[in-house]
């Protein structure tokens, strides 16, 4: 160890893997709903895109986590992010290449992406 | 990237009751569900609940498993870490309320803790330094020599008003001070004392299992406060996992640069060696500890010359207990203010306690210092077993003494608890309810000393031999008043004249029972009853005749043969033969054997 850059090189690498550990109450949360039905549809991968993307832009507060059958199948893979103090927000027919850009609009910029939410399926 | 951890304890309570098989069965089976791309097993150190273990931790959620057995093992893997439903038979009951999974930071166990020395505990892996960097691993190091002088160094100590952990409550940054002369001019040791051996202590274990890199990085700090360039830590082979985490802690921290020549680019130079002991409790003493470092027999000598002056080698050395270290790199991070705005005015910051004893939650708790008896106890330790009645509790091992339930609300700190006449020691705290009795307590404690005592003064050697025969005289049912004051005027000579602290210390736990508990010792001696109904000499098990139906379970069951009489009779005990032993009175299904 050289310099306190080198240790902060490592703390920071480092940092991005073990914040899946510090599941504060404020946290944003994104579940992924992985029943059954959700698998089949193809969840994991949603899961896994949004845990990346979470690292990859080093996020800190944001929770990724899973969730059982929330009852509506037929709209899997369903995701909800929960921000603190607001409304919940349910993502239905999710992929991973949609899960990055709900990372970049709803949950860096506080832009939640209309057409994709459960709203704009019904409709 | 893994989106989930699995944080299995690998402390020895958990290891144990089998956490190591409980390990390879996640993988194992997260291998067979495909999931070893997404979910990472983390083998960790001690989570402080260790009545509940084996204990798993699944991050995010932060879901507290207890109890797991490897055929759970299975369901949580399929059920959790695949399709995200908790397994909520195996949580912690106290984390579930109405379906809702609760933190843990809200059960009552957690709830009133503050985790200084502990915080690295059950969170990281204790096999990964940078697993510990994350935590901000090595940062205090880094700060402190980058940009504070050694003078600043002992200065922060000194404002933190930090007391030294290991018993005897001696403030750490005067201990460096007196070190500090003739820095870079004469060989100078760091030493860290891991001879953990009070009966019921583990805080020191937990410490060096569950964040081992901790106790290096402080040592280095002290190392560089008095300009010492070799450390050696002293810890009993009868911890082979702490042992081992350490051998790999050491060889990380000299790879990674952080031990060894021009740490941070700077002039200072450290390494640091083990020392296993043998298992003396002597050797816990800072002198006799030195000198088997030196490799000669492991017994104390006069002090002064304090190891300040005259240690290791008969060179400066400062000797710090684990958990003393433990709280060093928060300090320098966090600032001395930040340190001594917890605790009371004399005793500042926390303390790590060992439950154990007649409590729920037996584990390890950690505490603002003055935080009462009865919090302790009572909320955290989820009280006393099968309703019975809390008595006293025990610290500072065979060195403290007892305290009574008349004074359970007394802030703990270290003043207040030589004031009761007992000490802080180590931390292990015993608690003891309406079955225990105090005498054989003392016997208990006395015996240890005796074993342990390392035979080189005869105030110690010879005088608690002395005092454990006075007491066992006592519980045989053969005291005489007069025996009270001769154990007092013993207890005295040996306190003032032994040469360490072991023999110093032996008399409390007598001293301190005999304060406040003479009526159980007048019992023993004048009525020649046990009131705990412990001391076997001084019990007698009857049947009552009206009671018994005759059914020869007694009399079977009896491993003396001390038990008459005839079917449909009433059966009478024997009491010349019986070894009281108290089978009878389990299996008799009508109540009719007592005891008294």
């Amino acid at each position: 160890m050289k310099s306190l850059e080198e240790l902060a090189a490592i703390r920071d690498k480092m940092k991005n893997i073990v914040n899946t550990r510090e599941a504060g109450e404020n946290n944003i949360r994104i579940a992924v709903g992985m029943a059954t039905c959700g698998i089949a549809a193809g969840a994991r991968p949603v899961l896994n895109a949004f845990t990346e993307e979470v690292a990859r832009r080093e996020l800190s507060g944001v929770t990724v986590t899973q969730t059982g059958c929330i009852g509506i199948c037929q709209y899997e893979p369903v995701v909800e992010v929960f921000v603190p103090g607001q409304e919940k927000v349910t993502y239905v027919k999710m992929t991973p290449e949609k899960a990055a850009r709900v990372v970049a609009e709803h949950i860096v910029s506080g832009k939640p992406v209309a057409e994709y939410t459960i709203g704009a399926a019904q409709r | 990237m893994f989106r989930c951890h699995v944080m299995v304890c690998g402390g020895t309570g958990c290891t144990s009751s089998g956490s190591a098989k409980i390990m390879e069965a996640f993988e194992r089976e997260i291998a067979i569900n495909g999931l070893d791309q997404e979910v990472k097993v983390i083998h960790t150190g001690c989570f402080g609940l260790c009545a509940l273990g084996p204990i798993v931790v699944v991050y995010p959620e932060g879901c507290f498993y207890s109890r797991v057995k490897e055929e759970d093992v299975g369901e949580i893997v399929r059920e959790h870490l695949l399709k995200g439903r908790p397994v909520t038979r195996l949580l912690y009951e106290e984390t579930v309320d109405q379906d809702e999974i609760k933190s843990l930071s809200e059960t009552n166990f957690y709830k009133k803790q503050h985790r200084v020395a502990l915080r690295n505990c059950g969170v990281i892996n204790p096999e990964n330094i940078e697993e510990y960097i994350a935590f901000d691993g090595y940062r205090a190091l880094g700060k402190v020599l980058t940009e504070m002088t050694p003078d600043e160094v002992i200065q922060t100590m000194l404002d933190s008003g930090l007391r030294g952990r290991g018993g005897a409550g001696f403030p750490t940054g005067l201990k460096w001070k007196f070190a500090a002369g003739n820095r870079g001019k004469v060989q100078k040791y760091v030493c860290c004392n891991a001879d953990e051996g009070d009966p019921g202590a583990f805080m020191d274990r937990s410490v060096l299992e569950g964040d081992p890199h901790v106790v290096l990085e402080a040592m280095a700090i002290a190392a560089y406060a008095i300009g010492a360039t070799q450390g050696y830590i002293y810890i009993r082979a009868e911890y082979p996992i702490a042992v081992q985490r350490l051998r790999i802690a050491i060889d990380q921290a000299r790879e990674y640069g952080l031990l060894g020549n021009n740490i941070f680019g700077t002039d200072f130079c450290f390494d640091i060696d083990l020392k296993l002991g043998a298992g003396a409790f002597v050797c816990g003493e800072e002198t006799a500890l030195m000198t088997s470092i030196e490799g000669k027999r492991g017994e104390p000598r006069p002090r002064p010359p304090f190891p300040a002056v005259k240690g290791l080698f008969a060179s400066p050395t400062i000797l710090n207990n684990v958990e003393t270290y433990a709280n060093i790199p928060q300090i320098i991070l966090n600032g001395p203010e930040w340190f001594a705005s917890m605790g009371t005015e004399k005793s500042k910051g926390t303390k790590v306690f060992a439950l154990g004893g007649k409590i729920h939650n037996t584990g390890l708790v950690e505490v603002p210092m003055g935080t009462t008896l009865r919090e302790i106890v009572e909320e955290i330790g989820g009280g006393i077993p099968n309703g019975k009645k809390f008595k006293a509790a025990q610290t500072g091992g065979p060195s403290g003494g007892c305290i009574p339930a008349s004074l359970i609300d007394t802030p703990i700190d270290y003043d207040n608890l030589i004031a009761i006449g007992t000490m802080m020691g180590s931390g292990g705290l015993i608690v003891m309810d309406e079955d225990t009795c105090m005498v054989d307590i003392a016997k208990f404690f006395l015996e240890f000393t005796v074993d342990e005592s390392c035979g080189k003064c005869a105030p110690c050697r010879i005088g608690t031999r002395r005092l454990l025969e006075l007491l066992e005289k006592i519980t045989d049912g053969r005291g005489e008043m007069e025996d009270l004051d001769k154990i007092e005027e013993l207890a005295s000579f040996i306190k003032a004249n032994s040469l360490c602290g072991l023999g110093q210390t032996a008399p409390n736990p007598v001293l301190s029972t005999l304060r406040y508990f003479r009526d159980e010792y007048i019992a023993h001696i004048k009525d020649k009853r046990c009131p705990a109904g412990v001391c076997k000499k001084l019990l007698q098990y009857r049947i009552d005749p009206v009671k018994c139906k005759g059914c020869t379970l007694c009399a079977r069951t009896c491993p003396a043969g001390a038990i008459k009489g005839s079917v449909k009779n009433p059966h009478v005990i024997d009491q010349s033969k019986c070894i009281k032993c108290g089978a009878c009175m389990e299996k008799c299904k009508f109540g009719a054997i007592s005891k008294g």
